[in-house]
């Protein structure tokens, strides 16, 4: 089933939440009118706006915004002419008042996400957010680390709370092919009947825009996607890739894919402090299945620890980390450079 | 001669709290109330020699049922409802839902100060595990922002914390300013599902002046974590502090690491988070009983 009459699938630019996590959370309001305002005129419908951990994050644990993040949603809205604007919340981190704070600047897709075994947390943040009208989307993060089952049962209690959309979110970029096709699949055979799902993929193995398509093949109306890969870890799908190989398979996304290639190299990557780069740390994020918004922590402390960036990543992978656990980042490296001494 | 005292809620908090005041010298613990007659709280109860009473709070308040001192261990929604009931019978409460009627008490911070008070609220787990580091630094260095990160195994969190998670990052974040002594606080809660469960883990930054005594804030931190290690043995650093100097993007900090094995009562040890609960509420239920002692000698 498409999207809607006019799209096949619906894709959502998240360059201004997860390339959050690429900028060290340092967008300022001039940056994020420029990105809106060219994604908007490319035709993207859904621009993600937050800090990179969803709202509330601006912290020790995960870094301080430069600019206040409600301020930088305020602007998006008032810049979009015809894209909706979307916030991330995690339940445990933001809480119901940032929900309600955030609809009243205007945003109108909310997506709450937590880890892929507890979905109950967010029960109520949902209820909250269809009682003010907003359009819900439900994250289940780090998908990679379940059987399909268990992602489809979780996914049923997002949407009997109120969930109108269950991404499957390979959140560590570790998600190959046809594992991306049985669990979409899995969440679709559960919730079908009363909800949409969704893909977000990471590139830490090169396959964002092939698991993308998995996805959209195996049902999936909902794809998420950041301009010149601008996300975490190696970057998330690239938008204009992405717009550019829908348009030849004759999905419709409603996305001007020229117009879309201008806005990646025009605008989005002067924003960035960088290329998202597939390099050794990268790689090893997907391979170990650890969670993409490590990666800059892990740069720090092996930096301020003395200790090998990639041993610290193999760790993360080896206890079983979650997303949110960046203080764990620390706690190993100095334990690295104590075995060391 | 002991204080008598009676837990409500027979879940698995009340039931690992009862195991802990049964070993109290200054309480005497004599009725386990709940209101499912199956449930093996109550059945633990009567095992060990505890009235055992399937039939709610209303007990408490009918003949010659009234104690001293009650244990709340229901949930925040039953302890709004009882608490004005436990005031009006005379019952000193010691509430360990998150429903915050009375001032927070968390042993090594504030112990004695509010021992007259009716109801005294035992803020989060989170907060009990890492509040006493906030105020480790604080009392040492002023502290205009801290941030507590507490990790619990998804097995230890019931789904009253699940059901309602808002109130914990709420309540413990304004604990870590009103006893952690920081002008603002931020509380964050991460459950993860890895197996075996891993063992409670937190993580404590606090915002600390760019010439801070480093020497002086790490012994204040020694000096705590050995007092709340005399209630709760399973708490210890995992690292030691580490300190950073400011960047463009964030203050000088110090991060403490911490972890909390618990005493393994009823709960298993890695939900250090349920028994660091448990026994600051024991702590604090010993400190009214022998303050309503001395009252009445």
């Amino acid at each position: 089933m498409p999207y809607s009459d006019q799209l096949d699938i619906r894709i959502t630019d998240s360059s201004l939440r997860d390339g959050s996590h690429a900028k060290g959370h340092q967008f300022d309001e001039l940056m994020v009118r420029s990105v809106v305002s060219g994604l908007d005129s490319a035709g993207v419908p859904v621009v993600e706006v937050t800090h990179g951990d969803g709202l509330g994050g601006s912290s020790f644990n995960y870094g301080f915004s430069l600019e206040n993040e409600r301020t930088l949603i305020a602007a998006a809205v008032d810049e979009a002419k015809q894209a909706k604007i979307a916030a991330l919340m995690l339940p445990g981190l933001g809480t119901k008042d940032d929900v309600t704070a955030v609809a009243d600047l205007g945003v109108s897709v909310i997506r709450i996400a937590t880890h892929c075994t507890e979905a109950d947390i967010a029960i109520q943040h949902f209820g909250l957010a269809r009682e003010l009208s907003l359009e819900t989307v439900g994250f289940l993060m780090m998908a990679h680390s379940q059987v399909p089952e268990v992602l489809a049962a979780q996914a049923r209690i997002m949407v009997d709370a109120g969930c109108q959309c269950v991404y499957v979110v390979d959140s560590a970029g570790a998600m190959i092919l046809d594992q991306v096709t049985d669990r979409v699949a899995a969440v679709l055979g559960e919730v079908g009947d009363d909800a949409q799902v969704g893909f977000h993929g990471h590139e830490n193995l090169a396959l964002g825009v092939a698991n993308s398509i998995y996805a959209i093949r195996a049902g999936a109306t909902q794809i998420d996607a950041c301009t010149r890969r601008f996300g975490a870890g190696a970057g998330n799908t690239p938008t204009e890739a992405l717009a550019a190989v829908c348009d030849k398979l004759g999905v419709r996304t409603g996305i001007d894919v020229l117009r879309m290639f201008d806005v990646a190299e025009e605008i989005v990557r002067p924003v960035m402090d960088g290329e998202c780069a597939l390099d050794r740390l990268s790689l090893i994020m997907g391979y170990a299945g650890v969670y993409s918004s490590f990666l800059k922590h892990a740069y720090r402390a092996a930096e301020r620890y003395g200790v090998s960036g990639a041993d610290i990543l193999l760790e993360c992978g080896e206890r079983h980390l979650v997303g949110g656990q960046e203080d764990e980042i620390i706690d190993i490296a100095v334990g690295l450079a104590n075995a060391a001494r | 001669m002991k204080t008598s005292a009676a837990i409500v809620g027979s879940g698995n908090i009340g039931t690992d709290l009862m195991f802990k005041l049964l070993r109290s010298e200054v309480i005497d613990l004599r009725y386990m109330i709940g209101i499912d007659p199956a449930s093996e709280g109550l059945a633990l109860a009567r095992q060990h020699g505890v009235e055992a009473i399937a039939e709610g709070v209303d007990f408490l308040f009918q003949d010659d049922h009234r104690t001293e001192i009650v244990f709340e261990a229901t949930s925040a929604y039953a302890h709004v409802r009882n608490a004005p009931r436990y005031r009006e019978a005379g019952i000193h409460a010691v509430d360990l839902t998150p429903a915050a009627r009375g001032p927070y008490v968390i042993p090594v911070v504030n112990l004695t100060e509010h021992l007259d008070e009716m109801n005294v609220n035992m803020v989060t787990c989170g907060g009990q595990a890492t509040i006493p580091m906030v105020y480790a630094v604080s009392r040492t260095v002023p502290v205009a922002y801290a941030e507590i990160v507490a990790t619990v195994a998804s097995r230890s969190a019931g789904p009253g914390t699940r059901a309602n998670i808002d109130e914990f990052t709420r309540t413990t974040a304004s604990a870590v300013e009103v006893l952690g002594g920081a002008k603002r606080g931020k509380a964050i809660i991460i459950l993860n599902p890895a197996e075996p469960p891993l063992i409670m883990r937190d993580t404590i930054f606090c915002q600390i002046p760019e010439d801070a005594d480093h020497d002086a804030i790490e012994a204040s931190v020694d000096d705590v974590v050995s007092k709340v290690q005399e209630y709760v043995p399973g708490y210890r650093l995992r690292q030691r502090p580490q300190f950073d100097s400011a960047t463009p993007s964030r203050p000088a900090r110090v991060a403490i690491f911490i972890e909390v094995e618990g005493a393994g009562d009823y709960l298993p040890p890695y939900s250090g988070n349920l028994d660091i609960m448990t026994a600051a509420a024991t702590r604090v239920g010993e400190g009214i009983a022998r303050h309503i002692m001395e009252v009445n000698a």
